[in-house]
């Protein structure tokens, strides 16, 4: 029943795919039909499939909605409240179109910042090197159907040795409902080179829609990334995002991922430490309320020696949603000295929410340092009489510690406008009157 | 100081609890009056700690039998936060960290709390830095403290001083210091010693619940009590304290233990 279902899906969303001109079929038109024939191969995962066990996606293959081809004209007063103070750089994507008017890359302070169509002219090679090639789509169907759909991305090249101090902010807004949009990012970080990014889900509709985003990181040696990924879809809709990040020698990758919204949602994120002394830092917090359920799958894969990778992840759970985190670590063999640590804390509200957390370590060679741990429960008791014993009342002692539960993570985004933004949201979302 | 007209503040008698169906209290008799400072010693075990969290309202621990009047009050009568508000206050001795509380944003919580109680004025954040700012001069605090979060990453000297910085924005009635010496250098030791020292004052009572004579060559007691097995077994002045530290808490059991009746503070 369920394969029927799941067939008739992509079948939809494969007939509503325009097949590239034979005379157009560039280096971009052949990524597009590769993935499209990968997609032919695929079949969309259920719950018998190890890696979605916990993750039922049976009511997104009852919406197969067509892809955008349009969006509809956007003020800046429309969504001037999602702008970021202390970004200067912004890239804004409406139902996954680029809107100029929305964007500002004036300042780009070195950087080559744009859409994909606006940059492929004078920098068609570096973008082909790596566009579609670091998330692989052959054995991943939404990677595939996001590939296939490709029309435009928010492209960053980070030339060697040039910082940007403030914030790149991708804004994607989703403004139609039962529309599927294929947000798409790539990021070349070039040696020695420093930037941060902003990774922003937003919508002005509340009827169901899908997003299915995937992004790429390549970060050449000794290059710093921070990424900061916030998914704020709303409460009907699916989202289904792919991260995949690679690291050079000695090069850092940190970032924090927020969820927040959407029916169902399910963030893959993938690192790969592929450079000696890479590091990366992977924190997470999810908080769902109600029916939400959030899946964040995470792959940190140590591939070279002297790779250091650190990650809190946070689930708050409200109501009856369902919080999954499956964490995964693997250290290839020659991954000597690897230093790693993954602790999962989770934090039910009610009874009738749900966690289910895997931490799952893969060592194939000795000299390695790894730490994990996973809790699941309520507020800690010593904590609640900490702080009565200072007069608190028990409901704000509770709301307190709930709030710095989720604080702990939005305390690790350094830029303070989103910092403060973030900690409002968690504080109206934990606070029980 | 000792002022036997002084009001009297804390009146335990026949105190007998458990924690997990263990007694570990089984008669504890103590009265303490404004002004006056008592030092609680005893081993490892004796039940001295487990007296300072009853004190406090701690949940774990099972009241029994006996009776606890503060301030004309039936102590077990009200909530931990209850008798905050009313002025006992325990540093405890290990400060729970709270990652993602901003130290600045607890410590205002917990004033403006108790100032309301009292009927007195709340703090905005701006008053209240100035404020929280001189208090923390008392204690050699560096203002950075303010922004971290509640006690994480800090030591255990930082902790302690963190804890003695919540007794003088509090303001209590009776401040209980449950082995605050521990874990301390002589330079914080002396630090939070003079804290506590100007914080004292002729309506207040302190009880310094110790395992080691050290901290009371900063603070001098009125009183020094030993527990032993659940019980207070001797009380006498501030030189019980040096005896002890000379001949170990053995010599008060090799004693003919007259001295343990007779005497109640």
């Amino acid at each position: 029943m369920n394969t029927m279902i799941s067939n008739g899906y992509l079948e939809n969303l494969i007939r509503s795919w325009q097949k590239p001109a034979a005379a157009s079929l560039s280096w971009f038109d052949q990524l597009r039909a590769n993935a499209m024939d990968n997609v032919n191969t695929l079949r969309m995962p259920t719950t018998h499939d190890e890696e979605w066990r916990f993750t039922d996606i049976s009511p997104l293959s009852r919406l197969p909605y067509p892809a955008a081809y349009a969006a509809p004209q956007l003020q800046s007063s429309d969504i001037k409240h999602c702008y970021l103070a202390e970004a200067i750089c912004r890239l804004v994507f409406v139902d996954g179109q680029y809107a100029p008017d929305l964007s500002n890359i004036s300042n780009n302070a070195g950087a080559i910042i744009g859409n994909l169509s606006s940059l492929v002219a004078a920098h068609g090679d570096t973008i082909a090197r790596y566009l579609g090639q670091l998330a692989e789509f052959q054995n991943d169907v939404f990677t595939a159907l996001n590939t296939a759909f490709l029309h435009d991305s928010a492209c960053i090249i980070i030339p060697q040795n040039v910082s940007v101090t403030t914030p790149i902010h991708l804004l994607f807004i989703t403004t139609q409902k039962e529309i599927t949009s294929y947000p798409r990012c790539l990021l070349i970080a070039e040696s020695g080179s420093n930037a941060t990014v902003v990774e922003d889900y937003v919508t002005t509709e509340e009827a169901a829609y899908v997003t299915n985003s995937v992004v790429e990181m390549n970060l050449a040696d000794t290059a710093h990334v921070s990424h900061i990924r916030i998914q704020r879809d709303n409460q009907q809709a699916f989202h289904i995002g792919n991260c995949t990040v690679s690291l050079a020698q000695a090069s850092q990758y940190y970032s924090v991922s927020i969820t927040l919204g959407a029916y169902i949602s399910r963030y893959n994120l993938n690192v790969t430490l592929a450079g000696e002394g890479a590091e990366c830092t992977t924190d997470g917090l999810v908080l769902i309320s109600g029916r939400q359920l959030a899946d964040t799958h995470t792959f940190i894969d140590h591939v070279k020696p002297h790779g250091k990778s650190r990650q809190l992840h946070k689930c708050i759970v409200d109501g009856m949603a369902h919080g999954v985190f499956n964490g995964k670590i693997m250290v290839r063999p020659h991954a000597q000295l690897t230093d790693s640590s993954q602790l999962s804390r989770n934090l039910l509200l009610t009874n009738k929410a749900r966690i289910d957390t895997k931490p799952q370590l893969e060592i194939f060679t000795d000299d390695v340092k790894c730490a994990h741990g996973a809790t699941v429960g309520q507020l800690d008791k010593e904590e609640i009489f900490y702080l009565k014993s200072r007069g608190l009342s028990d409901l704000t002692a509770r709301n307190l510690l709930t709030y710095a539960f989720g604080g702990e993570v939005i305390d690790r985004i350094s830029i303070s406008s989103l910092k403060r933004e973030l900690e409002e949201i968690v504080l109206a979302r934990t606070q029980i009157s | 100081m000792i002022d036997q007209n002084s009001k009297t503040l804390l009146e335990v008698r026949g105190l007998h609890a458990n924690v997990s169906g263990i007694e570990i209290l089984k008669g504890v008799d103590l009265t303490v009056r404004s002004g006056e400072i008592h030092a609680i010693m005893g081993i490892n075990g004796s039940g001295k700690s487990t007296f300072a969290k009853i004190l406090a309202g701690h949940p774990a621990y099972e009241v029994t039998a006996g009776t606890i009047i503060f301030n004309d009050r039936n102590l077990f009568d009200l909530d931990p936060e209850e008798r905050a508000r009313a002025g006992v206050f325990l540093a405890f001795q290990y400060p729970i960290e709270i990652p993602g509380v901003a130290n600045n944003q607890f410590l205002r919580l917990a004033y403006n709390t108790v100032q309301s109680q009292r009927g007195k004025e709340e703090l905005d954040p701006l008053e209240f830095d100035d404020f929280v700012r001189e208090k923390m001069k008392l204690l050699e605090m560096s203002p950075d403290f303010l922004d971290r979060s509640v006690n994480e990453g800090f030591s255990g000297g930082e902790k302690k001083r963190n804890e003695i910085l919540q007794m003088a924005l509090l303001e209590p009635k009776l401040a209980i210091l449950d082995e605050t010496d521990s874990g301390l250098d002589i330079d914080a030791l002396r630090i939070v010693a003079n804290g506590v020292n100007q914080l004292t004052n002729k309506d207040n009572a302190t009880i310094l619940v110790t395992h080691y004579q050290r901290l009371l060559d900063y603070i001098v007691p009125d009183y020094v009590h030993v527990m032993e097995s659940g019980r207070i077994i001797k009380t006498s002045g501030k030189e019980l304290a040096k005896e002890l530290e000379a001949h170990g808490y053995d010599w008060i059991n090799a004693d003919d233990g007259c001295s343990t009746t007779g005497v109640r503070a």
